[in-house]
């Protein structure tokens, strides 16, 4: 990729030789094209490209760019080209895309590891990068966040991917559409018990249990039922389930209040870290690839500030690709570890994000895909939340399940700015998927639902 | 005689602190299990859960520590939600006084009004029974539904809450004054205003006094609670966030400036209650 040289090197070249322009040889550009399916653009990396741009235009002959690079140093070519040639003007240009409506941006994060591209991007600059000035505060829980974002107090929040659905469908409030453009993570939930049930792994023996989930309307009570259910056991009569945000969640457990929960991570490694509860299993188990949180806004929000939409969007993809590597893991975690953040020792974060993690038995396990981190929000994902909340009466009636869907999830968009930075978004937006071995179709959410024993609906 | 009694109440003070940070320290000594896993797995858990134990309780040391680092720097800001004890202190010494400041604009005067007039007295009344015993905690989603903004609502949740004591102590201590100060009032043909301002609030003011200094107590224990249930900024969010990191050390700092911090806004409020008081 020619265009991320140095052009005031004399010893490199930057003519090119490939079908995109960029390359000094075909085999280049290809090498370079699949490094760049994960690569995020970086501000350096960017003003390299518009340098090295201009150098081209003012020496079209590669020869002559390094013999007058040789005959005059590259410190006096930057300096004497930049005082005739706005470098400065013309990076700016090539950044912007179009001109944000909205540059300072308010973001709620409930403090857990699933929010990680929303945090990273603040202390690692992938907003800034977009020219936005992006705050991110934390927030003390679900509901609060709800509330502060129909207020408009944050433009933008970091919900559980059901709470979007349930806004735009009111259940739970009064109906006011909203939008998923991004998923933030998939897998990274576990079932955490206490340390006295060690012996009790079978869930069978669970009648009677106390469990925390996040939010009624979460994944992790979805899954959390769907798993009590396909072992026999109902989650409204055999068990109580209540909702308890996740920070509050360890106490509780290490008080004795709960027997155990279905919660995001750093929760189940921290329960380990002190000693009061273990992994029972992780919920990639149940279902690989399952949602868990997303980055929503109104729709007011996106149809008013389009461009910081994209600009922010953009900013989330680039930080989720960023993510998805897991050597940047290490790096991520020290980053959203400090108190501004997830305010967790590092090392909790950083057994979450890479996966090998002591389980609170004595074992130490390794699951490098425990949490990842893929934007794509699938419809079928949406239309799969639906029927959960259909099976456990949260909504009742009719509902067209592939038009929410397509209204809520924004795919399309988040196909484009995944294109662009440099991912390979899927052609379709629907796909089939089992859990726990038993396969949904996201053409039949009916039957679907018909099909499970156990049932509010 | 006096003096040396004061000074025996202190050396007893001193003695109470001692035994109870001794019986702390004794209490909170580590047990010493062995460490029952491997090395690899010991690195990635806490001390105390790699001797297949839960985390302890802090010992006094530990939270000494940990309050000679918020004391010596108190006023950083490393983030939206990072800042210093000091910071978080001041927001919501700030918060409360805004709240009460207003609660206390809006119950004088009325209470005052209340409190001159025997009808109206009556007619508030029952509003005032029912609205005073509501925690005022549970105005906390209404407000945000209603306000829209949670920094408001904080705020307006310790008016709600600061309102009541100062409005029935404002109406009951005018409605105490003594008959016969009214009377030689009314004798010497006092204007109504002067009579309320020369005769009845100086008699009612140590009776309002004590409304605001209740008022001022209630509205301190609320803003740690609306804090923790908004969070953002203030000692409230910070003892939330504390908790999310199971940090009892930080926790326990927090406990403690927040009850000198309590001590200090009530003493202030006796020293003012003292200047208005006249002996009969």
């Amino acid at each position: 990729m020619s265009g991320f040289k140095n052009p005031y090197d004399p010893n490199i070249k930057l003519s090119s030789g490939c079908g995109c322009g960029g390359h000094s040889t075909q085999a280049e550009h290809d090498a370079a094209a699949e490094s760049a399916r994960f690569d995020s653009g970086s501000e350096a990396l960017q003003s390299r490209v518009v340098e090295s741009a201009v150098m081209r235009a003012l020496f079209p002959q590669d020869e002559l760019r390094r013999r007058f690079l040789r005959a005059v140093g590259a410190g006096t070519a930057l300096s004497a080209i930049s005082t005739f040639f706005p470098l400065g003007m013309a990076k700016e240009a090539f950044a912007q895309v179009g001109k944000l409506e909205k540059q300072s941006v308010k973001i709620g994060f409930i403090p857990i590891t699933c929010a990680t591209p929303i945090i990273m991007s603040l202390p690692m600059g992938f907003y800034s990068r977009q020219g936005l000035n992006v705050d991110v505060v934390k927030t003390a829980g679900w509901a609060v966040i709800r509330d502060k974002t129909l207020n408009k107090e944050y433009d933008a929040a970091h919900m559980l991917s059901p709470m979007p659905l349930a806004i735009s469908l009111g259940a739970g409030s009064n109906p006011i559409p909203y939008v998923v453009p991004a998923i933030e993570n998939i897998n990274g939930q576990a079932i955490t018990l206490s340390v006295k049930h060690k012996d009790k792994r079978d869930p069978k023996q669970w009648k009677g249990f106390k469990f925390a989930v996040p939010f009624d309307y979460s994944m992790h009570n979805y899954l959390l039922r769907y798993y009590l259910a396909e072992h026999g056991l109902d989650p409204d009569r055999d068990v109580q389930i209540r909702s308890v945000p996740p920070p509050e969640m360890v106490a509780n457990l290490r008080a004795d209040n709960i027997d155990g929960f279905l919660a995001p991570d750093p929760v189940n490694q921290r329960a380990v870290y002190d000693g009061v509860g273990f992994i029972h299993m992780l919920t990639k188990e149940m279902w690989e690839g399952h949602p868990c949180c997303a980055f929503a806004a109104s729709k007011e929000f996106i149809t008013n500030n389009p461009n910081t939409y994209r600009a922010l969007l953009r900013a989330i993809v680039d930080a989720t690709a960023f993510a998805a590597k897991p050597e940047n893991r290490k790096q991520i975690a020290e980053a959203i570890a400090p108190a501004n953040f997830l305010n967790q020792p590092v090392t909790v974060v950083e057994q979450v994000l890479t996966g090998s993690y002591a389980d609170g038995l004595g074992n130490v396990l390794k699951v490098p895909n425990r949490i990842d981190f893929d934007p794509f929000p699938w419809n079928s994902f949406a239309v799969w939340i639906m029927t959960q909340m259909k099976r456990w009466g949260q909504i009742k009636g009719n509902i067209d399940y592939a038009k929410v869907a397509r209204e809520v999830f924004l795919a399309t968009d988040a196909a484009k700015m995944m294109k662009e930075a440099g991912l390979k978004p899927p052609a379709t937006t629907s796909k089939k998927f089992s859990v726990m071995g038993k396969e949904f179709d996201p053409a039949k959410p009916d039957d679907y639902i018909a099909s499970f024993a156990i049932k509010r609906a | 005689m006096q003096r040396s009694g004061r000074l025996a109440a202190t050396l007893l003070s001193f003695v109470i602190f001692a035994l109870f940070v001794a019986v702390w320290h004794v209490a909170t000594l580590p047990t010493g299990g062995a460490p029952v896993a491997d090395s690899e797995y010991s690195k990635l858990v806490g001390s105390a859960a790699a001797s297949g134990q839960k985390s302890a309780m802090p010992s006094p040391k530990d939270v000494a520590l940990k309050l000679w680092e918020h004391v010596k720097d108190p006023f950083f800001v490393r983030g939206t939600n990072d800042q210093g004890i000091g910071i978080q202190i001041a927001y919501s010494i700030g918060r409360v006084l805004l709240g009460f400041s207003l609660a206390a604009l809006v119950a004088i005067p009325l209470g005052f009004v209340i409190g001159m007039s025997p009808l109206l007295y009556r007619a508030f009344d029952p509003f005032i029974q029912v609205l005073k015993p509501i925690s005022p905690l549970a105005w906390m989603p209404l407000a945000l539904f209603t306000i829209k903004d949670s920094a408001t609502s904080s705020i307006f949740v310790i008016f709600i809450c600061s309102l009541w004591p100062m409005l029935i102590n404002t109406a009951f201590g005018v409605s105490a004054v003594r008959r016969e100060w009214l009377n030689v009032a009314r004798t010497l043909e006092v204007s109504p205003l002067r009579k309320a301002f020369l005769v009845v609030l100086p008699a009612a003011a140590p009776t309002i006094m004590t409304g605001m200094r209740i008022s001022v107590g209630i509205a301190w224990l609320v803003i740690v609670a609306a804090e923790m249930l908004v969070g953002g900024t203030g000692i409230g969010y910070f003892v939330w966030n504390e908790w999310n990191n199971l940090s009892i050390s930080n926790i326990l700092c927090a406990i403690l400036l927040i009850g000198l911090v309590g001590m200090l806004l009530d003493q202030i409020l006796a020293r003012l209650a003292c200047a208005v008081s006249y002996p009969e």
